[in-house]
């Protein structure tokens, strides 16, 4: 794509403008949420929609998490194709069970007679100083879920493309946003057609010597020690699973039979983490017999995030963690 | 006080009986171990899951309890397909991937019974926001039992609806107990209905076991809602004679109030009523009662005689 065709934008304007796009493709889809209209939304996704799409369209709805997730479902298996912000990712807790045990299984237990297309949007991460219960990354608990989708971009144009494939979707897509990117800026497709296919792990940074897996904030982490790395003549490859669940395996385990060397890392605690999958997935490949050194997990420690800014960074992988991993694996230590 | 035409009557009767006997028949198949899993019957409570749906116009919607089996026939499902998923069979509603908990036909508006109680109130309201967006002047009516108004999602939707206007109608089967948990146990209050009053919307209590009261109200209500109104809460008062699921042996409550109940079953009331005030003949009713009874032999002789799910669907339908 000509640069001549993007524009720089932040990750939270890529977002609004993919939602933008399909509104004004397909008056099926619907947004809703709290706080979305008159205030733009907690983190100012959805500034400006309210004019443009009117209340019909933006619905305010009460606290009530419950109530937006099985509206959503409810209203996506008749025909309309609703877009849900969750205020912050860790208020789920208080809409999984439409999610859970109504969205994600009602195609597959009545036999294929539904649709569920639903895109629920929800900001994650630490990093904002905001503690245990506004600070979360829980995307394991819905990668467990038949039937749902979990994407998270980490970039601006992956915002953009991938909200828009999640909203073209006919299943329930959890969106995971990263509140720490919110203010990051890049270069945006400005074509109303561009997507990013859901179900494609990419790679963000060729190399040969070690494969990094990583999403969100920490994949930014990653990119920063891979060109200080750089410097000392080490190539590491970097890979983005866009879509966690179903995750594409192949370029993973294609790169490590290729480096043998393997770091996953998310900021989600560690224990049950998306990197566990990821790895257990690696050794039962055919990549487990190119490995040359034990797998590294980076993961966020097994605590509630804390408040206290310098426990808060302490809590999650950080650059120099990446760094020690390489020389860990490249016995350079 | 609304008009019931011959042909309506007739419908009525048949598909109160043919509930009764459907339920009857899949008690029985569970006693004999052909039929896994668990059920939830209604057995007692038919006037209030076929009444209600009979009131429904063409178009309009439901979203079925956990004990959805006289619903759904009230609402038009065919039984052999019913039947069929309560068996597991490929032939069933869901080709047998839901069994009698989630007897579904979103085709023709029935958004499926549901497994958790309480999960259809929001689900309700998101159907009901689709008619309302669309301007289909469609309504959905959501059914749910009396223990399922103690969940949150209950409150979250009942104030949803009233704050949205949604066109929905939520129907309580009040049937005394939640499982084992009479409701005195488990609800401070008189009537279900009462609750209508915190999210200022119409309230009724209702006689479940009485077929007209039901018909009657649910109409009422229904036209309510569809004048874009916004939402009513009904509760309808009845019973069931079975206990809460296959496993349940009824330690909680005394046989002696089973039987007090069983003298006012809605099957007979509407019977009685048919007979006081001769609208049909004995012969007539007899061949109702017998062409519905007849229509369920004919259910499970459809479902035995049906095809398992082969093996290499288990991986289908998981994603659109």
């Amino acid at each position: 794509m000509k640069t001549s065709d993007m524009t720089k934008m932040t990750y939270r304007d890529a977002i609004r403008l993919g939602i933008t796009e399909e509104m004004r493709l397909d008056r099926d889809v619907i947004f809703l949420g709290e706080d979305i209209g008159v205030y733009g939304g907690a983190f100012g996704v959805s500034k400006g929609l309210l004019e443009e799409f009117g209340e019909e369209r933006i619905l305010d709805t009460p606290i009530s998490e419950g109530a937006i997730v099985g509206t959503a479902v409810g209203a996506a298996t008749t025909g309309l194709r609703p877009v849900c912000e969750i205020m912050f990712m860790d208020f789920i807790t208080l809409g999984l069970d439409a999610l859970v045990n109504q969205g994600a299984k009602m195609r597959y237990m009545f036999g294929g007679q539904c649709r569920v297309p639903m895109v629920l949007r929800l900001p994650a991460g630490s990093g904002t100083g905001a503690a245990a219960q506004h600070s979360q990354s829980l995307e394991a608990w819905l990668c467990h879920v038949p039937g749902l989708k979990v994407v998270t971009p980490s970039t601006p144009a992956q915002a953009k493309g991938l909200i828009k494939a999640a909203i073209r979707d006919n299943n329930p897509v959890c969106f995971i946003e990263h509140k720490m990117l919110y203010d990051t800026v890049g270069l945006v497709p400005l074509d109303d057609e561009y997507t990013l296919e859901i179900g494609k792990t990419i790679v963000e940074r060729p190399g040969k010597d070690v494969t990094i897996v990583a999403y969100g904030t920490t994949l930014a982490k990653a990119i920063e020690a891979a060109e200080f790395l750089d410097e000392e003549g080490i190539r590491v490859e970097i890979l983005n699973p866009l879509t966690l669940y179903p995750m594409d395996m192949k370029p993973i385990i294609e790169s490590v039979i290729k480096t043998g060397c393997l770091i996953v890392a998310h900021e989600a605690v560690k224990t049950g983490g998306v990197g566990g999958e990821i790895v257990a997935r690696v050794v039962e490949s055919e990549a487990f017999d190119y490995l040359t050194a034990p797998i590294i997990r980076l993961g966020g420690l097994d605590v509630p995030i804390p408040f206290n800014q310098e426990l808060e960074a302490a809590a999650v992988p950080q650059r120099n963690d990446f760094v020690h991993g390489v020389y860990r694996l490249l016995n350079r230590e | 006080m609304i008009e019931l035409s011959e042909e309506l009557l007739l419908r009525m009767y048949y598909k109160m009986n043919q509930a009764r006997y459907f339920e009857e028949k899949l008690d029985d198949l569970v006693a004999k171990g052909q039929v896994h899993g668990t059920v939830h019957l209604a057995i007692g409570q038919e006037a209030s899951g076929v009444m209600a749906c009979l009131a429904l116009e063409e178009g309009d919607l439901v979203s079925l309890s956990h004990r959805g089996h006289a619903q759904a026939i009230g609402f038009g499902l065919d039984v052999n397909l019913m039947m069929a998923e309560c068996l597991g069979k490929y032939t069933g509603y869901c080709k047998g991937k839901g069994g009698s908990m989630h007897i579904a036909d979103l085709e023709n508006g029935n958004l499926g019974a549901n497994g958790v109680v309480g999960g259809g109130f929001n689900l309700s309201c998101g159907a009901a926001l689709t008619q309302k967006y669309h301007q289909t002047g469609k309504v959905v009516l959501c059914f749910a039992g009396d223990g399922a108004t103690n969940e949150g999602s209950f409150h979250e939707s009942l104030n949803l609806a009233s704050v949205w206007k949604l066109p929905v109608v939520f129907f309580i089967e009040n049937n005394q107990y939640g499982m084992s948990n009479p409701i005195e146990n488990h609800m401070n209050i008189e009537n279900i209905s009462d609750r209508s009053e915190a999210y200022n919307m119409p309230g009724l209590t209702i006689d479940g076991n009485d077929f007209l009261d039901v018909y009657n109200t649910v109409t009422k209500a229904l036209r309510y809602a569809r004048a874009g109104k916004g939402p009513v809460l009904i509760e309808a008062k009845t019973y069931r004679y079975s206990g809460h699921s296959k496993s349940d042996k009824q330690v909680y409550r005394d046989k002696r109030e089973v039987q007090e109940w069983r003298k006012k079953d809605p099957v007979l009331k509407m019977k009685e009523y048919l007979r006081e005030n001769r609208i049909f003949t004995e012969k007539q009713i007899l061949k109702m009662e017998e062409e519905a009874s007849l229509s369920i032999e004919q259910a499970v002789e459809f479902a035995k005689k049906s095809p398992q799910p082969q093996l290499n669907t288990i991986l289908e339908d998981v994603y659109a």
